[in-house]
């Protein structure tokens, strides 16, 4: 049966970057933008993607939306697209993105590749879940989010790989900021979820290093880590993301994704708590903190985490953080250090300098917090 | 640089079957006549010289092939092979694949060496003695250590008696509880991480700086505490840079009560120029298959030897070579030895062949190796400056010694070709596929050369002049790389498949069993 690809643009993705405004949400600053002069880059990303797919046109269905949500685009290319939904010609908002979405699901395509940036990636996530695997074309201002390619090229070399079954999927964050905070120069990023994208491990067998574990094999071994070495006169504060609530996951605790849970002798105290809730909590007793690394920017604290505040740490104690990440996220920050923006620049220097991460059973790197 | 043409070149195609799936029902290859009556007589019956518990209830399922087609079977899979001695190999990077000179392979085939048997008195053995203690004592003199054992049978093995000796050393002094943790790099050999894990420890590895490419002082600080049992450590790591601040490196682990074992599987550079016991180190391994000679490769026969200092010589696996009374004894009386770590005295052939090479060689030769191995990685270096889409890791730093890892980032972002597709690309041209980099690439998209002493700069130049073809042709049209081998005894394989454990059948058995197929055509 021939593959399917669902393929979504977001014409506007990118516009405010140009002419300095930080991104493109909301119908006033698209309109701004458009008077400063931006001019539309989505499209000839979605071309150079489409480039590299077009030695696989004949063996695939290549789904897609009106104009410029794709269908010129993919003509551009020469494709033959099955062109589905309807919109208001060279008028696009967050709807449309949405409505593309929930119309690929049905249509059962194998893979959206999508073109924007992090709203355009919250918007498919917010519709669809992670119902089906995505990949992104970057062309947004803000690219915070994990589940994108490198470049147009690389996404359009990745979808082939992974519709001819060359490749498998990973998770990856869903995040964004808030533009309107940006705008004024503070950053305010959430968590929103994890979708699932094609994922090619550099992953040579080299029969020396043996094969590269899965990175949920990763996350088991290191909640085995953590859980064997809990203490019993210690409260435990679960960080957001996947890679923390493996610890959860393999106590069998309820817990909530993208919130911070608590946890006491290996027993749920509460689900989603706030700051207050958590001072309030380890108030007179010793705690230790577990976070894991959000977002490909490397950040410990102050993104997606931010419950867990400068006074929370002030509180628990540099000694008693533990930072988890799979030795692959470590790995792909590339020699950059992890970040930390408590918004205390105090409790920033003290979380400074070099930290062990935990990366699996018994096994730990030594990285910079810069 | 002057553009060679790459010559010609193509594999030999036999899509041949496996043995198993060879033959038929009652084919021979010899065909033994019948026992004469006059023996049988006198034999009896032959099962009843087997133990009843070892006899075969049904017959085993060999292939049944005759004599030519066997030898036809595995002459085509030779051919099939791009052997070491057939191409340059300077692509494998960190396996210091040197030419061993072939006349050591008439040594181990002497009958002096090859008709002993290792259950032998060893007063009947005395030139083998006398050749494992004489080596061991060149080692000693090559690493500053004090004694030596050659029972490891590879690198990752040394390692581990090194990482089992680090455990008993803190077990006599009643601190392994404790002292359970091993500090390493993440540019040592993954070896330097696994086996102290499989001996227990628990493992901490320092991330290099992103600027010097080396492990940064202050994070040694952070990883040592209490709990530290010890450190091991490849020097020059495998981006082939020289950790100058090793001997301070040894000195916080053993202020902080540890033990220092130095992976010296990089050594090709520093015989004759650094050793391991001059920087403090407690402990250390050879592999003697790779920088002193001895082939290697198939998975063996290799050693990995293990030296140690005079404190620690106690803790070294049974038997010592001892020298008394002018005979060569086995010294099996060893009360605080690891034990046995592998069967009699570990692959004897190696070390035959490395003893004669380093005798050889003399001192001077082998300084003069490691001199020509560090000119060469440079002179390579230099080679490649100008070959788009290459980048050298960590380029701040000037030398590399006896290999260098470079990047092809660059050009897997311009062209969406990366190393893997290169590397095959390069066997189109009879070129043996280079070594990646061991895991994790912290260097993206990564290659490791390491063209040691034995290759002429003609070998380097062809080498060189074969990667920038296949960039330049990467450029030009990166599907030919993509998709390549295209000159091979085998096209491109799917690694989806391969790595799927639900494709994975280790016997034929198991892939009988699996996929249910018939064992006879």
């Amino acid at each position: 049966m021939k593959k399917k690809l669902g393929l979504i643009v977001n014409p506007i993705a990118g516009m405010g970057g140009s002419v300095g405004l930080k991104g493109t949400d909301g119908e006033k600053i698209l309109e701004k933008a458009k008077k400063l002069g931006a001019i539309p880059k989505a499209p000839n990303r979605a071309i150079e993607a489409l480039k590299e797919i077009s030695s696989i046109k004949d063996t695939i269905d290549l789904i897609t939306y009106p104009h410029d949500m794709g269908e010129n685009e993919v003509k551009a290319c020469n494709f033959d697209p099955i062109v589905i939904g309807s919109i208001q010609e060279d008028y696009t908002t967050s709807t449309d993105t949405r409505n593309a979405a929930r119309d690929m699901l049905r249509t059962k395509v194998d893979l959206i590749l999508f073109v924007g940036g992090d709203g355009t990636a919250r918007d498919i996530y917010e519709a669809i879940g992670d119902k089906l695997p995505v990949l992104g074309v970057p062309a947004g201002v803000k690219i915070h989010s994990g589940v994108f390619a490198i470049n147009p090229k690389n996404a359009g070399i990745l979808t082939v790989m992974y519709l001819q079954e060359r490749a498998s999927l990973i998770e990856a964050e869903v995040m964004d900021i808030d533009e309107e905070a940006f705008r004024h120069n503070r950053v305010s990023a959430k968590l929103f979820g994890y979708l699932k994208i094609p994922n090619f491990p550099q992953m040579v067998q080299d029969t020396k290093a043996g094969s590269i574990p899965s990175e949920a094999a990763a996350m088991i071994d290191i909640a085995w880590e953590v859980v064997d070495n809990m203490r019993d006169d210690h409260i435990y504060i679960i960080g957001p993301g996947s890679t923390t609530k493996s610890i959860m996951k393999q106590l069998r605790l309820k817990y909530t994704l993208l919130g911070v849970d608590i946890i006491y002798r290996k027993k749920l105290i509460e689900n989603d708590v706030n700051e207050n809730k958590i001072l309030k909590l380890i108030d007179g007793k010793k705690a230790k903190i577990v976070v894991t690394v959000i977002g490909g920017q490397g950040y410990v604290f102050g993104r997606g985490n931010q419950q867990i505040s400068a006074e929370v740490i002030k509180n628990v104690g540099k000694e008693n953080i533990i930072v988890v990440a799979t030795e692959n996220k470590i790995v792909s920050l590339n020699g950059k250090p992890l970040l930390v923006d408590t918004g205390n620049d105090e409790i920033d220097d003290v979380l400074k300098g070099y930290i062990r991460v935990v990366t699996g059973f018994m096994r730990s790197i030594v990285y910079k917090v810069a | 640089m002057v553009n060679q043409q790459p010559r010609k070149y193509h594999a030999h195609v036999w899509d041949e079957p496996i043995i198993l799936e060879m033959g038929r029902k009652g084919e021979r290859g010899i065909s033994i006549p019948k026992v004469e009556k006059e023996i049988e007589k006198a034999v009896k019956e032959y099962k009843s010289y087997v133990p009843s518990k070892m006899l075969r209830k049904k017959r085993p399922k060999l292939p049944e092939i005759s004599q030519p087609h066997v030898l036809r079977h595995y002459l085509r899979l030779s051919q099939q092979t791009l052997g070491m001695s057939l191409n340059i190999d300077i692509g494998m990077g960190t396996c210091t694949m040197k030419y061993s000179p072939i006349i050591n392979e008439e040594l181990v085939g002497l009958p002096q060496f090859t008709e002993t048997h290792p259950f032998q008195d060893e007063r009947t053995v005395q030139g083998i003695l006398e050749i494992i203690h004489k080596f061991a004592r060149i080692m000693c003199e090559i690493s500053g250590m004090a004694e030596f054992s050659f029972q490891p049978g590879g690198g990752a093995h040394g390692i581990f008696t090194n990482a089992c000796m680090i455990r008993k050393y803190h077990e006599i002094k009643g601190e392994l509880d404790d002292r359970n943790e091993i500090i390493t790099t993440l540019f040592s050999h993954p070896a330097d991480a696994a086996c102290p894990a499989t001996a227990g420890f628990k493992i901490i590895s320092l991330h290099p700086d992103p600027e010097t490419g080396l492990p940064d002082i202050e994070a040694l600080k952070t990883a040592v505490s209490k709990n530290t049992a010890g450190l091991m450590i490849t020097n020059p790591e495998d981006t082939g840079i020289f950790n100058p601040k090793i001997d301070e490196f040894v000195n916080i682990i053993h202020e902080a009560g540890g033990l220092c074992a130095y992976d010296q599987a990089n050594s090709n550079a520093l015989f004759g120029i650094a050793r391991a016991r001059d920087a403090g180190f407690d402990m250390c391994h050879f592999n003697i298959h790779k920088a002193f000679s001895s082939p290697h490769g198939s998975m063996g026969p290799a050693c990995g030897a293990v030296g140690v200092s005079n404190e620690l010589t106690e803790f070294l696996p049974v038997p010592i070579v001892t020298f008394q009374d002018s005979v060569y004894h086995l010294d099996y009386d060893r009360p605080n030895s690891i034990g046995k770590v592998r069967e009699f005295f570990g692959n004897i052939e190696t070390i035959v062949r490395a003893y004669s090479w380093v005798i050889g060689m003399g001192a001077e030769g082998l300084k003069k190796v490691s001199e020509t191995s560090v000119i060469n990685t440079n002179y390579l270096i230099k080679k490649m400056s100008n070959i788009p889409g290459v980048t050298m890791a960590y380029p701040k730093q000037n030398i590399r010694l006896d290999q260098v890892r470079f990047s092809l980032e660059k050009l897997k972002k311009d062209s969406g070709v990366g190393t893997e597709d290169i590397a095959r690309r390069m066997i189109d041209f009879g070129i043996q596929e280079y070594f990646t980099s061991h895991h994790p690439w912290v260097v993206p998209e990564p290659f490791l050369p390491e063209p040691c002493e034995t290759y002429s700069k003609k070998d380097i130049d062809y080498w060189v002049s074969i990667i920038k073809y296949v960039c330049d042709e990467a450029y030009a049209n990166p599907e030919i790389a993509r998709t390549a081998p295209h000159n091979q005894s085998t096209s491109k394989i799917n690694q989806g498949v391969l790595n799927d454990p639900n494709n994975w059948a280790m016997t034929w058995r198991a892939h009988v069993r699996k996929n249910k197929r018939p064992t006879h055509k």
